[in-house]
């Protein structure tokens, strides 16, 4: 399966409609946060733009963390989530290594992106895609596991894309 | 909160007191937001009679019923009363604000008021507060807004700043307020009404959310206005060189004014065309937040700052009014020039394009002896940047009697030292449209004094006849148009893709539509409720001055007719006494 990546921020000039697509037509919330990938200014508008998204752990402490199974692994990477099993606890915001997962002040919810690429063709100048995980060094990986390295870890090569499991449980 | 009810939520805080409140104020189907809302919130809570100086009178930044839900509808309309005319006025930017309003669950703010020392007001959707902040005063721009991101640091990238620096904290005339890093309220003082609030800043927090209303005709027609947008060549020109692509088009048609006006077209152009800023200084495009346009041109400007290699570098925005205000109306030719001189402007806090013209005025009127260094200070020559930023200093700062006098506009300075025939003011000083009669009209009696009001720089280029009726239907009929733009609140390069019926078509996906049905009527109601505001404030067409220099300029067309721009004048001057007794009439 694919995963959603911002590998051209440099180009991004912050009018933040991937977020916005995302609020509108994943999580049905018009805002700058109830989106799964979250656009920052890099520290002042002059210093450009950073995007906060899931990086696709496999595993995924989000999900590990969950204790309702309202977050489950994704294949290729990320996380399902049915949000009728939420309880709102945020263990899964606190579990996540690149804060990803927004828990939000008002509806009570976690917001993560689940990888369904909707944003990116509201994108108009392609810095985000919808694309294969980078083939995993998977010796170098256990290695960082064991000297406690809290670098993301990327999924297992191999996988494809599944489009029945695009989409989010709401 | 979701989208409910036919009242716009306005926060209205008063300085004075520090009492603020939350006004569920009626009627979105008439006033319809943006510039109607503001001129409505005036009409109910402003005091025409008294004098714009008047700290009770209300500042006012409202948005759109679109705002934040559809692609472009990205801008704040600023409502105020102008220290520079004293009548009734807007100013509209855009940045981070719009969605910071929306997101923070306002239609409008109303703020009222004195506060007792220099403050920054804070608001967000679970917050307001305001804080002292003496420390920056005198600070500039840049300054300020480093030591403001301490407040609404958890909605880092989701805020807006706008913020005054030493002219508005001085009361000039023209001063702007800046809003984010590269957008301002400019031209008819924003930023000085500001200061007189002892307002140094707003920040506004973009910290909640909204209910979408079920079903899929909000992201159906979202998709389809979004890829009109971005899909086709509509925007390309506002994203690749940008507006300053018409340095170049301008000054071909011998309608770019160089130096105070005294020609229209100049071989030195290729210096600070647009192509040059694009080719040699162009660092990146940025956007508005809720904009996929980009049309934010910034540009790099290198400044060595002492011997052997010592450079600084900074990051200056640039479009087609500063070039022409700051470039060719002061008779720089080079595009690093154009850009240290606009990189002052904004730290000083200055509107750009009033601050460039008005030097300009200077320049000219220090090389034909009508002022000298005694007034001045120091020399002004077109062509000399080093002049013109010892001048800015002195203009935002009031180092003098005549600096201070020139602050309050050229006119208000030429009719004490001379050379009011010169003056490139019309209603206020002038923007960068050399184009001919109808426009010098409209901008000379446009609400907003401004090319932005109708586009009469269009109608000059267009027209093959001298029609006046035509000519001044054409600028009603476009102000109207323009203006239920203004009222969603979309940014202007957007009108081709919100004609009416697209506009009713996105209130009506959102559950608005009362507000969608009543738009064609309402919009009128709205152009004639502001220049009721207007004239109420203070404005008579007929005192309106064109100064001679208008009369002598030589287009593509040839030399200005002035018996056909006259009749011009007259003409608009009836519709808008028309317009403004038929209101009364009904009201």
């Amino acid at each position: 399966m694919k995963i959603l990546k911002a590998n051209r921020m440099e180009r991004c000039i912050g009018c933040h409609a991937c977020s916005l697509a995302c609020a509108r037509l994943v999580h049905k919330r018009l805002s700058w946060v109830t989106a799964g990938i979250r656009i920052t200014s890099a520290g002042g508008l002059s210093t450009g733009f950073e995007a906060r998204l899931c990086l696709a752990c496999d595993p995924a402490p989000c999900a590990q963390a969950c204790p309702t199974g309202a977050y489950a692994q994704r294949k290729g990477g990320g996380v399902k989530v049915d949000r009728s099993l939420c309880i709102r606890c945020g263990r899964c915001a606190e579990a996540c290594p690149v804060d990803a997962v927004h828990m939000d002040g008002e509806t009570g919810l976690p917001y993560v992106c689940i990888h369904c690429g909707r944003c990116v063709a509201f994108c108009p100048h392609e810095c985000i895609e919808l694309a294969d995980q980078p083939v995993a060094d998977a010796a170098s990986d256990e290695a960082g596991r064991e000297t406690g390295d809290d670098k993301t870890l990327p999924r297992k090569a191999g996988q494809v894309n599944d489009a029945s499991e695009v989409g989010h449980a709401d | 909160m979701p989208i409910e009810g036919t009242a716009s939520r306005v926060l209205h805080v008063d300085l004075e007191s520090g009492a603020s409140r939350v006004l569920l104020f009626e009627g979105r189907p008439h006033h319809l937001g943006g510039s109607g809302l503001a001129a409505a919130l005036y009409d109910a809570y402003g005091l025409p009679e008294s004098p714009a100086s008047d700290p009770r009178q209300p500042l006012i930044f409202a948005i759109g019923p679109l705002s934040g839900f559809f692609p472009l509808m990205s801008k704040v309309v600023c409502g105020f009363r102008s220290p520079y005319t004293g009548e009734w006025a807007e100013s509209h930017a855009g940045g981070r604000l719009a969605l910071s309003l929306r997101f923070a669950g306002y239609d409008a703010l109303m703020i009222t008021g004195r506060a007792r020392t220099l403050s920054c007001l804070v608001v967000g959707s679970r917050r307001l507060e305001i804080h002292d902040v003496h420390y920056l005063r005198g600070q500039d721009v840049f300054t300020s807004g480093k030591y403001l991101r301490r407040y609404g640091k958890e909605s880092s990238g989701h805020r807006s700043t706008v913020r005054i620096g030493p002219a508005g904290e001085r009361g000039v005339t023209f001063a702007c307020a800046n809003v984010d890093s590269f957008r301002h309220f400019g031209r008819l003082g924003a930023g000085a009404v500001m200061g007189g609030k002892n307002l140094k800043a707003l920040v506004v927090t973009g910290d909640s959310g909204i209910e979408l209303p079920e079903g899929r005709d909000y992201p159906k027609l979202y998709k389809e206005v979004y890829q009109s947008v971005t899909g086709t060549d509509m925007m390309q020109k506002y994203h690749d060189l940008g507006t300053a692509e018409n340095l170049l088009v301008l000054n071909e048609l011998k309608a770019l004014p160089w130096r105070n006006l005294q020609a229209t077209t100049d071989p030195a152009i290729d210096g600070i065309s647009g192509e040059r800023f694009a080719e040699q200084l162009l660092l990146r495009q940025t956007a508005c937040a809720g904009c996929p346009v980009g049309c934010i041109h910034i540009g790099l400007l290198r400044q060595q700052f002492a011997r052997d290699h010592e450079f600084l570098y900074k990051q200056v925005s640039y479009d087609y009014e500063p070039i022409f205000a700051q470039g060719s109306m002061l008779g720089l030719t080079n595009a690093s020039d154009v850009l240290a001189l606009l990189d002052e402007t904004e730290k000083l806090g200055l509107d750009c394009m009033s601050a460039g013209v008005a030097l300009a005025w200077v320049a000219e009127a220090f090389e034909k002896g009508v002022v000298t260094e005694k007034e001045t200070l120091g020399p002004v020559h077109f062509g000399n940047v080093a002049t013109f930023v010892a001048a800015l200093h002195h203009l935002a700062n009031g180092t003098s009697e005549f600096w201070q006098a020139l602050g309050k506009g050229v006119l208000y300075a030429a009719d004490i030292y001379g050379g009011a025939d010169f003056a490139c003011v019309l209603g206020q000083e002038m923007a960068g449209y050399a184009t001919g009669e109808v426009y010098f009209v409209s901008q000379a009696l446009g609400f907003r004094h401004s090319h932005l009001d109708s586009g009469g720089y269009a109608y000059d280029q267009s027209a093959k006849d001298k029609d006046v009726d035509k000519a001044v239907r054409h600028l009603l009929d476009d102000e109207y148009k323009r203006l239920t733009i203004n009222c969603m609140v979309a940014c202007l390069f957007a009108r081709k893709a919100y004609p009416p019926e697209r506009l009713q078509e996105a209130l009506a996906s959102l559950g608005m539509r009362a507000e969608a049905d009543a738009l064609p009527e309402s919009g009128r109601a709205m152009q004639a409720l502001r220049w009721s505001l207007k004239f109420r404030t203070g404005f008579r067409p007929e005192n309106v001055r064109i100064p001679k220099r208008f009369t002598e300029v030589v287009t593509w067309k040839g030399p200005m007719d002035v018996d056909y721009m006259d009749a011009v004048r007259q003409a608009y001057t009836s519709e808008l006494y028309r317009m403004v007794v038929d209101a009364a009439r009904e009201a």
